[in-house]
């Protein structure tokens, strides 16, 4: 789906304690480790009041802007199911959405590691090699939930992929 | 300057690199959203950095750092500059020797401030040089320019950030060596440090001499950047404004400014004489646009309705196109609120009960304000309950009068409440009056900061501690009692009855550790049990 000197655009959306920084610094760092220009730009003052927290991902060959334009998310990660309506308008025509229902039961079973599963599903649409993510898995998150979340991150890939080929096919 | 791999690094991140890279001795601050980070990493990477009762007294001390040859940084969100800006203007006459960078972080829009105050005016008001970086590795390059500017002209220099800068994450991939901090020394110099009248005028002559130097040598500085492109469109720009616009139209003209104050007009000038249409894209106020204009060039501000909140690149485009139709209505979400647990809930549910007029401060407890509590009628700035809630006493009818209660936490106490109380003590309303300190042992809001009432420094190492009910007793107020609000509800209730009751000066200090810091506090605790702290009782 991305050309290499396109701009991928990926906004990660929650309330705050969700784990919605802790995803998108995952992701900048992978996209990073992969060799892309990442910036990466959020509003986190209020997040730990529980209130809405957002945060824009974007890589490529040359990043300017740090923020997403508006509407045009080609990626819209929803860690809090109940917002959903509320920010779908950020994801452009045609673009992916990924939340929790699309997990199943891979949610449930997540926990509180559900932020990293949902990565595990956009990481199948996404073109960072497996072990830039591996790395960045490593290097963002607590070693005492390494495992946990490795297998939340597993599973959401596993359910990611072939909605990511079908689109692929889609497209070509 | 040697190539390094490229690491993600935030605005704040990349500032406290530079200046660990620069020399910097001392670094100083309040904390407050969204600069707070720049301290933090100053310290974690092993710099020295401490947090101030507040942004007045940071600079002050920075400010003897400097004249003591040492280079300092100074840290604080936009709103903090107007408590510092008595030093500010001061010092940029008498000057300093080493350097004094000062960080302003801007927050367009209001993600977590009071106001959205454009502090670029700051520069111009205080006559001090002024950078706006873009990006990380700018804020990073221009923190380093920054602290050469200010040690080669002996002047304050601010450097401008905003939330986006701050807090936007992009890579850095170029870090100097790190340089030796410069050796101090005391050096006399009565005429020149000393802001008496008689040496205050030839000073101000002094810093206007400096600022047309250094305009001069702003219209050969290298940090200002033209990118050619088509002649139809001129873009001038600086910070994230020039990222937004350079993303909306690739193939215009661009003029991108690093150092913001004393402009390069002449530079300005040929850039705008060489394009069909020259425009100035920038966040808040147009203070380009009007020193631009000022100068007498003809270039394009943006629409008035694009001063609130902050650009992107879908709003330099409607500012492109000319569109000043209604823009889409923000997206739904949840608003912040107080944590479940969160100790405030209980007191702040007695003031609704007893339908107390609450003159509030600035705080993770302003959020109740909000529905469900709607428990606080007033707040502006850092530690004005006090004189409101006493202004409000002076002159309400005794009824309403002993219904009003000044609300600030422990940190804001600290920050500005002192001299409030004081003035409580100095002029009693009639009907007395009450302080509640909520005291959960933190400065929550930023992300749980130590303050001199924790007996913690920035690194959470321990030191002397401020008793919080020592200082009002000391200060005068006969009645001060220190309750936990949320284990004894009922005893807070009665105790808030009994001196609203009374003609009386009270401190109410409800204290219990936040509910997101305890676990860490126990662990400071602990760790600390056995340090000795110089010049401790």
């Amino acid at each position: 789906m991305t050309l290499p000197n396109e701009v991928t655009n990926v906004i990660v959306c929650g309330l705050g304690g969700q784990g919605v920084i802790k995803a998108s610094d995952i992701l900048a760092d992978a996209a990073c480790r992969a060799g892309f220009d990442v910036k990466k730009a959020e509003i986190h003052g209020m997040s730990q009041r529980g209130g809405s927290v957002s945060s824009d991902v974007r890589f490529g060959q040359q990043v300017f802007s740090p923020m997403v334009p508006e509407g045009e998310a080609d990626y819209l990660v929803v860690v809090a199911p109940d917002q959903v309506a509320n920010v779908l308008p950020l994801l452009r025509k045609g673009g992916v959405l990924i939340e929790s229902s699309l997990l199943g039961e891979t949610a449930a079973t997540a926990g509180k590691s559900l932020n990293v599963a949902l990565l595990g599903a956009l990481s199948a649409y996404l073109p960072i090699a497996p072990g830039c993510w591996q790395e960045a898995l490593t290097a963002n998150l607590d070693a005492k939930w390494q495992q946990l979340n490795a297998r939340a991150f597993a599973a959401g890939y596993r359910v990611g992929r072939p909605h990511a080929d079908g689109i692929r096919h889609a497209v070509r | 300057m040697s190539i390094t791999s490229g690491t993600l690094v935030s605005g704040d991140e990349a500032v406290a690199m530079a200046a660990l890279d620069g020399g910097v001795a001392l670094g100083t601050g309040y904390p407050g959203t969204p600069s707070t980070e720049i301290l933090e990493t100053l310290d974690a990477l092993g710099g020295r950095a401490q947090w101030a009762p507040n942004e007045k007294v940071a600079m002050e001390v920075a400010v003897g750092a400097a004249l003591a040859g040492a280079r300092t940084l100074v840290t604080m969100k936009h709103v903090g500059v107007n408590v510092a800006a008595d030093v500010l203007f001061t010092v940029a006459y008498s000057g300093i020797d080493g350097a004094l960078v000062l960080v302003s972080a801007d927050d367009p829009g209001m993600s977590s401030s009071q106001n959205e105050q454009d502090n670029r005016r700051y520069a111009v008001a205080a006559g001090v040089p002024m950078l706006e970086p873009a990006d990380s590795q700018e804020a990073y390059n221009l923190t380093l320019a920054a602290l050469d500017l200010s040690q080669k002209w002996h002047i304050p220099v601010m450097l401008r950030m905003t939330t986006r800068v701050c807090h936007g994450k992009s890579i850095l991939r170029n870090r100097q060596a790190k340089q030796n901090e410069l050796p101090t020394h005391f050096a006399r110099n009565i005429r020149g440090r000393v802001m008496i009248p008689a040496h205050a005028r030839p000073a101000h002559r002094r810093l206007r001499e400096k600022l047309v130097e250094i305009e001069q040598w702003n219209e050969k500085c290298p940090l200002n950047k033209v990118i050619a492109g088509e002649h139809r469109l001129g873009i001038i720009a600086s910070g994230v404004a020039f990222l937004h616009a350079h993303e909306a139209d690739p193939t215009a003209s661009m003029f991108k400014l690093a150092v913001t104050y004393p402009l390069p007009m002449a530079l300005i000038r040929q850039f705008a004489a060489e394009v069909d249409r020259c425009l100035v894209i920038e966040e808040g106020d147009p203070y380009l646009a009007d020193a631009i204009r000022a100068a007498g060039m003809r270039v394009e501000s943006k629409p008035e309705m694009y001063r609130f909140g902050e650009l992107n690149v879908t709003r330099v485009r409607r500012i492109l196109a000319g569109d000043v139709s209604p823009e889409a209505a923000p997206l739904k979400g949840k608003p912040p609120e107080l944590c479940a647990a969160c100790p405030y809930r209980q007191p702040f549910g007695v003031l609704r009960k007893l339908n107390c007029i609450v003159a509030g401060d600035i705080g993770c407890y302003t959020l109740g304000a909000l529905p469900p509590l709607e428990a606080m009628d007033s707040q502006l700035c850092m530690g004005a309950s006090l004189g409101v809630g006493l202004g409000l006493r002076h002159v309400l009818p005794e009824a309403e009068a002993r219904r009003v209660v000044s609300v600030i936490g422990d940190s804001t106490f600290m920050h500005s409440g002192i001299t409030g109380l004081v003035e409580m003590v100095y002029n009693p309303p009639a009907t007395g009056h009450v302080l509640l300190i909520l005291d959960n042992g933190t400065t929550a809001m930023t992300g749980q900061q130590e303050h001199p009432a924790t007996g913690r420094k920035l690194g959470h190492e321990p030191t002397n501690r401020v008793k919080i009910e020592d200082l009002c007793k000391a200060i005068g107020v006969h009645h001060v009692d220190v309750i936990d609000a949320s284990a004894d509800a009922e005893g807070f209730e009665k105790l808030l009855r009994d001196r609203l009751a009374g003609n009386e000066l009270s401190v109410i200090i409800a204290r219990k550790p936040c509910i997101l810091a305890a676990g860490k506090i126990r662990q400071y605790e602990k760790a600390n049990a056995e340090c000795q702290v110089p010049n401790a009782e």
